[in-house]
């Protein structure tokens, strides 16, 4: 179950004595198996939001369920293995490592489940088939387009079977074509791999593809 | 030859064989399966060039640490030559003040005094090349073979009719009839390329003229610590070719009771305290550390220029690890957000850096041990031939460790404090 109950959530940076408002008492509800989109102009607080839901930041008051687990209540190691095990997370910039090889970035976060080098291969390569990178295993980063690079980054993202997707403008570093297909990919993982897909966007056309859409402006919700 | 060929060639294949271990590691890596020692290995070989100096810079360091602590070794295997049932008397002023010969009788009578010997350093140089020096020694040749029996064999002997001495080796007869005999080191022999039964020629530096010897013995030391590339010759040799000038440098007394060496000692000096010649009376180890201590302070020097270069070392390295990690900040985060816990990151960091240092430290220990122990560099004679020791080997590969941990500890402990949004935010 990924379902994500947002309730009057917010977020306030500190900068030196100046505090900066990013999310304001924000609620909403994703169920399980929805492809969500959040739209908002820069600085509108869908990245950090989506930061919040991925348990890679913390918000300053609210609360946050994902799959009944209030995570703002988690310590570090705990919600680092929650997030390894609960959450996929696509980068903009795919964020691979450039000295290692497409399966070898797919297995990165297996080594943090207790699987054979062989079990782990297996399914970092049934990853990047899916993706349709079967023949790619072992070209480096270098060796690929930046489409391929965001299919292998995918692949990272679902290897270990989380079922909550988040997307941080996973089409926005791509050519309409690369993007077009990095969209297809999301849409067919939830609705064949049934998971929750939530994805940061400026791209309307992008924004197309999602089930729902959330506009934020300024922290808040207005859509 | 060979000998002087294996720095050169030690110099360029080791880099060689790390390059070319680089260039093979993408190819080897692409067969490997993902584990988190080998994630520590592709970390490393992220920039090549980088790590290959690193490591080189280390292993250069520890090369000279382990140089250091081999003339410390050294200098420590001199101080340990000597047995415990002998004891030195030398002039109290200084070892370059001679002592008459007339003490000798009076030696033999002191209580627990089992024999008595002699001997002096005589200081020829090699007329046709005055660089050439080893040490040359003008011994009582009937008492001090006797007494360092324990310490070295006869292996070569010219043959003789005669007989030796009662107590003596009878291969050293023709030495004992010649006046003009010599007896050599083994490895002394073979790197001046001389032969047993040739007439070799000196020229006396404290004691002038030009000296012919032949050498019609060859000894070889029975242990490392004893020094093989002297020459030794009858005393009277130098005495009636020096117009009865030379006395003597040192006389070594052998004891019935080692356990009573110190009290030995005491009454010969106070046997000798109101003599024209006051005498200082040690063990022949304490005679051989008061020789080194003519170098002055050397080992603390040698501490403090060894610790010098580790820190040196380990300011290098903790740039670089400091370097390393600024560059993978994006990719710590991708870590932390993948699930790697803070630990696990500290504990990759750190490990890379004592893998840099532990690989250079044990590269440039090795090679030192290997270099130095073949070099058969005795400064001149006045060391037994240069050592490392295992245990200053292991010392240095200690001390990389030691900087491994030290200079990764704090890049370490900030990619693992590291914040993934501010990280993230960094990069983008």
């Amino acid at each position: 179950m990924a379902s994500i109950q947002v309730r009057d959530l917010s977020k306030v940076y500190q900068r030196d004595s100046q505090r900066i408002p990013v999310l304001d008492g924000l609620t909403l509800d994703i169920p399980d198996g929805d492809f969500v989109a959040l739209m908002g102009p820069s600085g509108s607080g869908k990245t950090t939001l989506l930061n919040l839901i991925g348990g890679i930041d913390t918000p300053t008051s609210g609360q946050l369920l994902v799959g009944g687990t209030d995570i703002a209540r988690l310590s570090g190691p705990a919600l680092a293995k929650w997030r390894s095990r609960n959450i996929g997370y696509i980068f903009q910039l795919y964020n691979l490592v450039p000295v290692l090889t497409a399966h070898q970035n797919v297995e990165l976060p297996l080594l943090l489940v207790k699987m054979s080098g062989r079990e782990r291969r297996q399914r970092a390569r049934t990853a990047l088939e899916i993706v349709g990178l079967g023949d790619r295993l072992d070209h480096f980063p270098r060796q690929l387009s930046g489409g391929q690079e965001q299919r292998v980054a995918i692949a990272r993202a679902v290897v270990s079977d989380p079922e909550l997707l988040l997307a941080d403008e996973p089409t926005g570093d791509l050519d309409r074509a690369s993007g077009g297909e990095i969209l297809d990919l999301l849409e067919r993982l939830n609705r064949e791999f049934h998971k929750t897909v939530v994805m940061v966007t400026h791209d309307p056309h992008a924004a197309e593809r999602a089930h729902r859409v959330f506009q934020l402006d300024k922290g808040v919700l207005s859509q | 030859m060979l000998t002087a060929l294996l720095p050169l060639a030690v110099i360029v294949l080791v880099p060689l064989l790390l390059w070319g271990l680089a260039k093979l590691s993408d190819r080897l890596q692409q067969r490997l399966t993902l584990s988190p020692v080998m994630l520590v290995f592709v970390n490393l070989s992220r920039n090549k060039l980088r790590t290959l100096l690193t490591t080189l810079s280390v292993a250069v360091a520890l090369f000279l640490f382990s140089a250091l602590g081999g003339v410390l070794d050294t200098i420590s295997d001199s101080i340990r030559i000597g047995s415990e049932t002998r004891i030195i008397t030398r002039n109290a002023i200084a070892l370059v003040f001679p002592l008459p010969l007339s003490y000798l009788e009076r030696l033999r009578t002191v209580p627990g005094v089992r024999a008595v010997s002699w001997s002096n350093w005589f200081g020829g140089r090699d007329p046709v090349n005055p660089r050439n020096f080893f040490p040359q020694f003008a011994v009582d040749a009937g008492t001090f073979f006797p007494m360092y029996a324990n310490d070295l064999d006869i292996v070569q002997a010219t043959p003789a009719a005669g007989t030796a001495p009662p107590g003596v080796d009878p291969k050293l007869t023709a030495f004992l009839e010649d006046r003009t005999a010599c007896v050599v080191g083994e490895d002394l022999l073979r790197k001046q390329g001389w032969k047993l039964g040739q007439t070799i020629r000196l020229n006396g530096t404290i004691y002038p003229g030009s000296w012919a010897f032949t050498i019609r013995a060859v000894y070889r030391p029975k242990s490392k610590s004893f020094y093989g590339e002297s020459m030794y010759f009858d005393w009277k040799y130098l005495y009636e070719n020096s117009q009865r000038r030379a006395g003597v440098g040192v006389y070594y007394l052998s004891l019935d009771d080692p356990g009573r060496a110190a009290d030995i000692a005491r009454q010969v000096d106070v046997l000798f305290e109101n003599s024209s010649a006051a005498t200082h009376t040690e063990s022949e180890q304490a005679f051989q550390a008061g020789f080194i201590s003519y170098y002055g302070n050397l080992p603390f020097v040698i501490r403090i220029i060894g610790l010098a270069v580790v820190f040196a070392i380990l300011l290098v390295a903790a740039n670089t690890m400091a370097m390393a990690v600024r560059e993978r900040t994006a990719e710590v985060a991708v870590l932390k957000t993948l699930g790697f816990s803070d630990g696990t990151v500290f504990r990759i960091v750190l490990a890379e850096g004592a893998l840099i240092t532990l690989g250079g430290g044990l590269l440039g220990a090795l090679l030192a041990k290997l270099l130095i122990d073949t070099s058969g560099f005795n400064a001149g004679g006045l060391l037994p031939p240069m050592r490392v020791h295992w245990s200053t080997v292991m010392t240095a590969v200690a001390a990389a460790g030691v900087v491994g941990a030290a200079s990764g500890l704090l890049p370490a402990w900030q990619a693992s404090r590291m914040r993934i949004v501010d990280a993230l935010r960094r990069v983008e």
